[in-house]
């Protein structure tokens, strides 16, 4: 400190420069005993070394224009099997005339995020529209009423990935709220229907399910009846997503003392009322976290879809890294793969994280 | 509005209980039961813990689900008819030991909710009768907080304001001040003595002493299951006619519970 000592005192309790202060942040947080000094040191090489060569490798010797494989001569990344082939990781099959409506589905889904973090609208507002983006992106994407229809072995890439994780979670959480119910209803058959279907979903690996909705529904059904493959993977998903989101919802359940059930029964409150308005407001804000977790869940086995040959963006990749013009670039297209999930994931992760800071707040 | 008890089933009887009977597993919680309230009647119950007086004044607005008997509320017999007991616990309003304020809403809409869902009436008016009766329990100023933000003694007059915006006719106490801290005490019993003073019909589980000797007109005993003895607070008090009552009286006069 080179101030004078009469006013050193006072300035540096308050605004004290901020070097000394990184200094003594760094001396306490990252070098406090040895044990954490050489932890620290390590940690930092590492950083030091991968960062400057990831982004090298990532961004900087990295190809992004061209034609062919041939283009790729930075020594880093190729990243053309992915720009060149982006309509296909995109849109799949889509035929190119009708690409607005996927863009315009694709609008309608991103929509969602705006409405969610939207302070001011009427919540009955954010529900309609809930309700109907599933049934609206159904309609544009395969046509039918007004618009031609494309056949759904069209449907490929993040066109199908998009589609499965949205309309999955809009029908998901709603099923999981009715069998948490159903399972504490004081109905003898409701509840055992509840605990029976929870039960044999749960004990039942996804891909077996799916794999049954791809080859199994069909023979249960009258000749001439034929459900889309794509709903019927989607049926799947929904259907298992729900069974665990229902027994997280009991546990928030279990969680809501007793005396909000008799106030709402005493003030007059129906079973649906007491339901919707006073205990599972409670019961969805408790649970955030793990639904969130069930969420990213869902939208990640989507990619499980393209073991029964539904080709989602996965199956896209697959088929580019096999492509001979395009061999060789697997670390190129799964690492886009990876972004991809990432992106998205994580910003169903921060969305969650401002829905329980935003409900803290109001709490508090 | 009168103030006296009415001897027999006059037409303003609001509550009819006959030969009630009320079993937990094993345990016979009311033992044939029978009792009348008249409306504008103040009734305290009291009686030590396990003697059944929460559960009778439960089985009411049937929080309580009875086994044998009858119980007439507003002049209609509760059963299973669903819609039915909705209607009635409309009309009676109830508070609990622990307030079951609605922790997710603000003051003002844990009374606007129960009106406008159950009742029908508009929003505005429904405001309206909340931010009046806030102020009349003086808590006005504190409408936009969340219950959680607030004091038990707070809470708990919220949660009378929130049943008095039903309108209704009959006010049940579960034990409003058993879980308050001391210095709450009075401020709840205030706003109760106000209510009796308006002339609401009020059933109160309570062991309050001084608040039964202010404004009931009829105090009475329970233990195990049965209604011991009923009086008004000048007779039970000082010419109680049971043993067991004055054993009940003497316990608790002496370790001071009771307030002027």
């Amino acid at each position: 400190m080179t101030t004078p000592p009469s006013h050193a005192e006072p300035i540096s309790q308050t605004v004290a420069s901020p070097l000394p202060n990184a200094w003594q942040w760094a001396r306490r947080h990252l070098f406090p005993s040895p044990g954490h000094t050489v932890l620290s040191l390590i940690t930092l090489a590492f950083l030091l070394w991968f960062v400057p060569t990831a982004l090298d490798w990532l961004i900087f010797s990295a190809t992004f224009i061209g034609e062919s494989q041939a283009d790729c001569t930075g020594g880093g990344a190729c990243w053309l099997p992915i720009s060149q082939r982006i309509e296909m990781f995109v849109y799949g099959f889509y035929p190119d005339t009708q690409e607005w409506r996927v863009n315009v589905a694709f609008a309608l889904a991103a929509g969602l995020f705006p409405l969610l973090y939207a302070k001011r609208l009427d919540r009955r507002w954010i529900l309609a529209y809930l309700a109907a983006l599933p049934f609206v992106m159904w309609w544009l994407l395969k046509g039918g009423a007004g618009l031609p229809e494309v056949s759904s072995t069209k449907f490929a890439g993040i066109l199908v990935t998009v589609f499965l994780g949205v309309v999955g979670m809009v029908f998901a959480l709603p099923l999981g709220i009715l069998l948490a119910l159903g399972r504490r209803s004081s109905k003898p058959i409701i509840k055992m229907l509840c605990v029976l279907y929870i039960e044999l979903i749960r004990s039942v690996p996804v891909i077996t399910l799916l794999f049954m909705a791809s080859l199994m529904v069909q023979l249960f059904l009258p000749p001439g009846v034929f459900i889309d493959i794509l709903l019927r993977v989607l049926a799947v998903l929904i259907l298992f997503t729900a069974a665990y989101m229902a027994e997280t919802i009991r546990g928030g359940l279990q969680g809501i003392p007793k005396g909000q059930y008799e106030a709402a029964k005493a003030l007059g409150f129906s079973y649906w009322k007491t339901m919707g308005m006073i205990i599972l407001p409670q019961v969805l804000r408790n649970t955030i976290p793990p639904l969130l977790t069930q969420f990213i869940g869902l939208f990640k086995e989507t990619t499980l879809v393209m073991i029964v040959g539904v080709l989602d963006i996965v199956g896209i990749a697959m088929s580019t890294t096999a492509a001979p013009e395009w061999l060789g670039l697997e670390h190129e297209v799964y690492l886009f793969l990876a972004m991809f999930f990432f992106v998205i994931c994580f910003a169903l992760s921060r969305y969650a994280r401002h829905l329980e800071k935003q409900l803290e707040r109001s709490r508090s | 509005m009168s103030a006296l008890p009415q001897q027999d089933t006059a037409p303003d009887c609001v509550v009819r209980i006959e030969h009630l009977d009320k079993w937990y597993g094993d345990f016979h919680a009311l033992k044939d039961v029978s009792q009348t309230v008249a409306a504008g009647e103040r009734i305290v119950i009291c009686g030590p813990s396990g003697s059944g007086k929460s559960t009778l004044i439960r089985c009411i607005n049937q929080l309580e689900r009875h086994q044998r008997g009858t119980v007439e509320v507003l002049g209609e017999i509760l059963d299973d008819n669903v819609k039915r007991l909705e209607r009635i616990r409309r009309s009676v309003g109830m508070c609990f030991q622990h307030f079951n304020l609605f922790p997710h809403l603000t003051v003002l809409k844990n009374c606007t909710l129960p009106q406008t869902a159950n009742l029908g009436v508009p929003q505005e008016e429904a405001i309206e009768r909340a931010l009046a009766l806030l102020d009349k329990v003086q808590m006005r100023e504190h409408a936009n907080k969340y219950p959680g933000q607030l004091s038990g003694g707070q809470q708990q007059r919220i949660a009378i304001a929130r049943a008095l915006c039903m309108q209704p006719r009959i006010m049940l106490f579960d034990e409003p001040t058993s879980a308050l801290d001391p210095e709450m005490i009075s401020e709840v019993l205030d706003v109760m003595v106000d209510l009796a003073r308006d002339g609401m019909t009020m059933l109160c589980v309570t062991h309050e002493m001084g608040f039964a000797r202010k404004v009931a007109d009829r105090v009475i005993f329970m233990d195990h299951g049965e209604i011991v003895e009923q009086a008004p607070p000048e007779r039970f008090f000082h010419a109680p006619s049971s043993p067991r009552t004055q054993q009940f009286l003497n316990q608790i006069l002496d370790h001071g519970v009771t307030r002027a």
